[in-house]
């Protein structure tokens, strides 16, 4: 150990509070915890925010701008902007979620394999290498192609897409953490392999597995509005955000609302989402909270 | 060095044959009849069942599997079904679009994000620091297809310096040719520079926390010189990663961008190829993806190793 790592671990007190303690002290983690919770209730809570509909067309209010009927004003088809943010956070944060949840543990589950199991890793590893090299809107075109654009469409394309990107982390640990004396000890007794992955390997990747969560999060709600913005997400019967700015390029001149409210919630979501990634990152690793 | 770039291209192999099998087979499981969708609602069925046979499409799938591995390794990437042309003459006028596009944006991120990046971290915990660091992460945030709509509408629409869409070749004049790729460029670049600020900073606190650069300081080298000499070339070695990483982003053509700017690129080629079931512009499109993604790795690896020795050894 070099003098100058001894004297930074003599400078830092020690610190006895555990990662989640040293979460909620963090500010940006709070702020973005709290932002993500009120989109979450205002997303459910949408029916009962809004009388209006979000797919209801009223030729009679086109391009409305914000007006006490209208908060977020009207859209080209005179849609209330307003509903159609609140609802396009349902399909934003439902698309997130699963999308999270499938390819994560897909992930997780070929990761630990590949990483634990040499021969299995060789072959994985160039098809993931291939995967990473295959242009992602052809799988989505195709998909939409398949089952027809729809929420469930968006779902699999997005969940294929972003199990690469996690399946590399997951294996890039399980490689250094498998030759640790912990682990040659547990095969030394004797320990099933399935038993070493899963009580051993697995607990010690939480940590870098949550950080990964949250962006991953982030990135299905990006991919989902951008699909939905090129019109091959969620149908003409579903409310996104991407959707909703499909058209909105044609409007920019005279409704700038069109494109600001969806926009803005979509950013405030990512952002959010990004921020957390970050907190969580420098709250579960120590080592690179005191940068 | 030889003996490197062998594995190095043995191991890119994969990487091209995987997304060609896999288009293959997407192309061919899929719904929707190519044939039908060339002759419209008039076709009689046995018109469509004689185009077809002419197409090889009424072959068992392992038959039209080998006849197409055949084409392909021969580069025999046949005719499109919709533009009636050659497909290896049609792809290099749209890979055109997507490499200036890509380029432009590339460069952006790089310079950009590598100068704010060292900038952040040599400030540690400034006010500079905590600002950059809280743009960047706005940066990483912002959907690329939101910040065109924005940029069109402050650039194009109301300061009118460029046009708010369309293409002009560099053949019909640079100058012009460059505006029109601007916007697209920033739109996409910003984001990638956000990501390589954010990699860059962490890198640089890294290594100037190393031995190496301790060492530099107490034999009293200027500081301009131990940041600009010896700490950024090690930072750097992280920050390839992404920046390839931004790259084959951005050549595997960035749809949502040629939409919003109405740029004939690989991305709008490619989705509309799907669309029409046009089998050969795919298939060619996937193969010219993949063959500039190999490159691309090669020419990654080929970097570290002239940053970093050790590469080469392992």
């Amino acid at each position: 150990m070099t003098m100058a790592a001894t004297d930074a671990m003599l400078d830092t007190p020690p610190t006895p509070a555990g990662p989640w303690r040293r979460l909620l002290r963090n500010r940006t983690a709070v702020f973005a915890i709290s932002v993500l919770a009120a989109l979450a209730v205002l997303a459910l809570a949408a029916p009962y925010l809004t009388n209006a509909q979000p797919l209801r067309i009223s030729p009679g209010i086109r391009l409305k701008p914000p007006r006490p009927q209208n908060w977020f004003g009207t859209d080209h088809l005179g849609r209330d902007m307003f509903a159609l943010v609140l609802f396009g956070g349902r399909t934003s944060l439902l698309v997130g979620l699963l999308v999270t949840l499938i390819s994560m543990s897909v992930a997780i589950t070929l990761g630990l394999v590949a990483g634990f199991y040499r021969r299995v890793d060789m072959v994985l590893m160039r098809l993931v290498d291939g995967l990473m090299a295959f242009p992602s809107i052809v799988l989505a075109t195709a998909a939409a192609g398949y089952l027809g654009p729809s929420v469930t469409t968006v779902i699999v394309a997005l969940s294929i897409v972003l199990i690469a990107p996690v399946l590399r982390v997951v294996r890039g640990q399980i490689l250094v953490l498998r030759e640790l004396p912990m682990i040659e000890a547990a095969r030394a007794v004797g320990v099933p392999d399935r038993r070493i992955l899963a009580r051993y390997l697995l607990p010690a990747i939480m940590s870098p597995l949550l950080v990964q969560a949250s962006f991953i999060f982030s990135a299905a709600v990006l991919g989902e509005a951008a699909l939905s913005f090129v019109g091959l997400g969620v149908g003409a019967r579903d409310v996104s955000w991407g959707s909703a700015l499909a058209e909105a390029r044609n409007y920019i001149q005279n409704a700038w609302w069109i494109v600001v409210f969806p926009g803005a919630a979509l950013v405030l979501t990512i952002l959010s989402l990004n921020l957390l990634g970050d907190a969580l990152r420098d709250s579960l690793d120590p080592r690179l909270a005191r940068r | 060095m030889l003996r490197f770039l062998g594995q190095r291209l043995l191991l890119m192999i994969p990487t091209v044959v995987v997304p060609l099998v896999l288009v293959f087979l997407l192309l061919r499981l899929a719904p929707g009849d190519p044939a039908a969708q060339i002759l419209g609602d008039q076709a009689s069925p046995s018109e469509i069942a004689a185009l077809r046979s002419e197409m090889g499409l009424d072959l068992p799938l392992p038959v039209q599997f080998v006849l197409w591995a055949k084409n392909i390794v021969t580069l025999k990437l046949g005719t499109s079904f919709f533009f009636k042309q050659p497909v290896i003459d049609l792809l290099p006028q749209y890979a055109l679009v997507t490499l200036q596009i890509a380029l432009a944006a590339l460069f952006l991120a790089v310079a950009l994000g590598s100068i704010l990046g060292v900038v952040a971290a040599i400030n540690k915990d400034g006010v500079l620091d905590r600002g950059l660091v809280g743009v960047a992460v706005l940066g990483i945030s912002l959907p690329e297809f939101w910040l065109a709509l924005l940029l069109i509408f402050l650039f194009a629409v109301t300061l009118r310096w460029f046009p708010v869409s369309g293409y002009v070749p560099p053949a019909d004049g640079l100058l012009a040719s460059a505006a029109t790729i601007a916007l697209p460029a920033l739109a996409l670049g910003i984001r990638q520079s956000a990501l390589i600020t954010r990699m860059m900073r962490s890198s640089m606190l890294d290594v100037l926390g190393e031995p190496y650069i301790v060492t530099a300081r107490a034999q009293g080298l200027p500081e301009a010189m131990v940041i600009g000499r010896y700490a950024v070339r090690t930072a750097a070695i992280p920050v390839v990663t992404v920046a390839g990483l931004s790259a084959s982003y951005l050549l595997s053509g960035a749809v949502s961008i040629e939409l919003i700017f109405s740029l004939p690129g690989l991305g709008k080629l490619l989705i509309d190829a799907v669309a029409r079931r046009d089998y050969p512009v795919v298939e060619g499109a996937v193969l010219l993806i993949a063959l500039m993604l190999a490159a691309l790795n090669l020419i990654i690896d080929v970097v570290y190793a002239l940053l970093d020795p050790r590469v080469r050894m392992g």
